[in-house]
């Protein structure tokens, strides 16, 4: 499947700010599952800075803005042609350790009802495969998708006693459960193409991949309740939502900020 | 517990390294000591060395009590020292080299990969990334203890950023200047070379980015932390600058320094911040002292961080009780400096016996440092070991144990005149294009009788370490 991609972050002061840094994981994961056509990555008016590849396999680049700056813009046009692996991360290049994964942090910390969802939902599972499918299963049923009642630091513990939430706190839950029970796990960040009929949708989106002995990294979109096929692209990824977000970034100065995001995704008719 | 090795007097007589020494303290009469000890005080207070001891309220800013009595090496035992160290020196960096790479010391299974992906120093944000040379830490601080006569034992390492060695040179510059016929007795090997040194290290490891003489600063948290003066004593010396988060950005994937001529490159940071605190935008977002967008310039390799961060997965009490076989593996060497016996309470086993034998044991925190957290189970009252036993028991993977070692002790000046007490030494191993050692350290001696922490922050003090040309 050949995606478009146009995403247009904004972030605007109400007064002006002195600089700004930022650091994209913004860059179409190299694996089997994903080639990317073409992929032009702008911060209006700012310096790109270098740019590398991470241990996890990630594309990170730095742009700095100077001041003052009352608007930063970063847009992003591209193109990737798409195949189903059934979800698995096959021919991902990466050094970092999957034990590296088994970190909790303040979005992924377990609490008591976490690890009962994780035990409860593996009970009688024949193997790893089938403890995750059932860990992703669970989380599904457990939060309820619903935008608007979780916000960017609500913790799986809070998603999970709430009810509620959105692919960000599914992400967070099935990762937490999946260490609770000694699965490393990660959270990834990318796009959806959600509608078959071409139209431009939201399309932001994230999921969790779970590390599998024998077969290597697999991802869990509870949120869909599937496994990433074509219509996933795959950024980056990270411990939780913070660390693998697609735009890090820091404004030096007192206003206050204002965030605008569009998302579309196109089907490329072939 | 055996007889403690004493350092200067061995069966009735006078160690050879010590012998001009005995007639120095015999010809010194107790007011001219006094008087010595006061001049001492105020070079201290003017030059403004002071340290921080945290956790007993009221002002943390205190002298650090000063020994005039030099600890004396002889030119043969610092040999074997030094070959020690180095050696160290070099495994523990080939570690963090291949853990922060392909972990070749995991897949063999000579290390649990738990002990070092787990670990709460371990980044993942650097795995894959090479630093210039594949140098990791700079500057190693090796904590030893001696016990006898040709027995020295590594207590810790300390591969992020040392602190003291600022120390190491005042103890000597005062020393000389008090007392220069010593100087002119004695056949003393210098250490004054250590600031050019660290500059040599320091700027070997500039980034490939960089064709001219690299720019190099010292990133200081501020004048608040504790250590503040060995950052502008270390700058001045070295003739480079000390700087703040806030007199850096980073721009066109390189870090400059605001001056007021403009923006200036800068290619070698020695930070002495946390790795939590260098950069909001990877690691702490609250960090108020970092450098927003660094550690993408330094990933890049627009800028070199000394000691890069991740070093302090090396520190790790639990990975300690590995460097032997670091040593053997990487190196193909045996280790010539011995670790001191640790039980990790991790295992079932070792944390049985830990709990059985607390009262002779010194229980550390694995995470810990400067001596805060940790049991010296011989010098403790049952209570105490009671209240530590029931925080072990709570976290045994947090703690290790290791026997209460005999300590040598060095003649150290007391309110009663002369008396024994316990020290352990502080080398500074730099690596860099070249792997150095100036032929010294900081003795830290335990000023209250029969106490085994040399710490600052509890009460320790400082000498002057001599090491003797042949």
């Amino acid at each position: 499947m050949i995606l478009t991609v146009n995403h247009v972050t904004t972030y605007e002061y109400d007064a002006p700010m002195r600089g700004a840094v930022q650091s994209l994981r913004l860059f179409p994961a190299r694996f089997d599952g994903q080639r990317t056509i073409r992929w032009d990555v702008e911060v209006l008016g700012g310096t790109r800075g270098g740019s590398f590849r991470d241990g996890a396999g990630d594309k990170v680049e730095g742009w700095s803005i100077r001041g003052p700056v009352s608007e930063v813009t970063i847009s992003v046009v591209g193109q990737v042609d798409t195949t189903d692996t059934a979800g698995v991360l096959r021919g991902h290049r990466e050094t970092v350790s999957p034990l590296a994964y088994m970190r909790e942090t303040t979005a992924t910390w377990q609490s008591a009802e976490i690890r009962d969802l994780a035990h409860q939902a593996v009970e009688g599972a024949s193997d790893t495969l089938d403890r995750a499918h059932r860990l992703s299963n669970a989380v599904a049923e457990a939060i309820a998708y619903r935008p608007g009642v979780t916000h960017a630091h609500t913790t799986a513990a809070e998603a999970l006693a709430q009810g509620e939430g959105v692919c960000q706190d599914h992400a967070h839950a099935l990762i937490a459960c999946a260490r609770a029970l000694g699965l490393p796990a990660r959270y990834v960040s990318g796009y959806l193409f959600a509608r078959e009929d071409g139209e431009a949708h939201e399309a932001a989106h994230a999921w969790a991949e779970i590390w599998i002995e024998s077969i290597g990294w697999i991802g869990f979109d509870p949120a869909n309740q599937c496994c990433p096929d074509a219509r996933f692209i795959r950024l980056g990824s990270g411990l939780d939502a913070r660390e693998a977000a697609p735009i890090k970034g820091v404004a030096q100065g007192e206003g206050a900020e204002r965030l605008e995001v569009t998302v579309a995704l196109e089907q490329v008719q072939q | 517990m055996t007889e403690n090795f004493n350092e200067m007097y061995q069966g009735g007589k006078v160690r050879e390294p010590y012998r001009r020494l005995e007639d120095w303290t015999n010809a010194m009469p107790t007011e001219l000591r006094a008087m010595k000890q006061a001049e001492a005080e105020a070079l201290f207070r003017r030059i403004g060395i002071t340290f921080a001891v945290y956790g007993e309220g009221g002002d943390p800013d205190r002298l650090i009590p000063f020994d005039m009595f030099p600890r004396v090496f002889t030119q043969d035992e610092w040999r074997k020292l030094e070959r020690g160290i180095k050696q160290r020196a070099r495994a523990l960096n080939a570690f963090l080299l291949d853990v922060y790479g392909r972990a070749e010391i995991v897949r063999a299974g000579k290390i649990p990969g738990r002990l070092v992906f787990q670990n709460e120093a371990f980044e993942r944000a650097v795995t894959g990334f090479t630093p210039p040379r594949g140098i990791y830490s700079h500057i190693v601080g090796i904590d030893i203890v001696r016990t006898g006569p040709d027995e020295f034992f590594v207590l810790e390492d300390n591969c992020r950023t040392p602190s003291g060695v600022s120390y190491m040179l005042e103890n000597r510059e005062i020393m000389m200047r008090m007392f220069p016929q010593l100087f002119r007795e004695n056949r003393i090997e210098p250490v004054d070379g250590y600031p050019d040194a660290l500059r040599r290290t320091l700027a070997s490891v500039a980034p490939a980015k960089c064709d001219r003489e690299p720019n190099i600063g010292i990133l200081t948290p501020g004048h608040y932390n504790s250590a503040y003066y060995e950052h502008s004593f270390l700058a001045d010396l070295m003739g480079v600058e000390l700087v703040e988060g806030q007199d850096l950005f980073v721009e066109g994937g390189f870090c400059w320094m605001r001056t007021t001529e403009g923006p200036k490159k800068l290619d070698v940071i020695y930070r002495r911040i946390d790795d939590a605190f260098l950069d909001p935008l990877c690691f702490r977002p609250d960090s108020m002292l970092g450098i927003p967008g660094l550690m993408d310039v330094y990933r890049s390799g627009g800028v070199s961080i000394c000691s890069a961060p991740g070093a302090g997965v090396a520190d790790d009490k639990a990975v300690y009780t590995f460097v032997p076989e670091m040593v053997r593996f990487y190196l193909g060497e045996e280790p010539l400096l011995n670790n001191v016996p640790t039980w990790q309470c991790a295992k079932p086993d070792d944390y049985k016996y830990v709990l059985e034998n607390m009262a002779e044991l010194v229980v550390k925190e694995v995470h810990g440092s400067g001596g805060y957290g940790m049991l010296v189970g011989p010098k403790s009252t049952t209570e105490q070991i009671e209240a530590f036993r029931k925080k072990v028991e709570a976290h045994p993977e947090n703690y290790i144990a290791q026997p209460t070692l005999a300590l040598s002790a060095t003649p150290t000046f007391v309110q009663e005149g002369i008396a024994p007490r316990h020290v352990d030494l502080r080398p500074y191993c730099l690596v860099g294009e070249k792997i150095e050692l100036v032929p010294g350290g900081l003795t830290r001696v335990a000023l209250k009788e029969g106490s085994l922490v040399v710490n600052s922050s509890q009460g320790g003090g400082v000498k002057d370490t001599w090491v003797l040309a042949e």
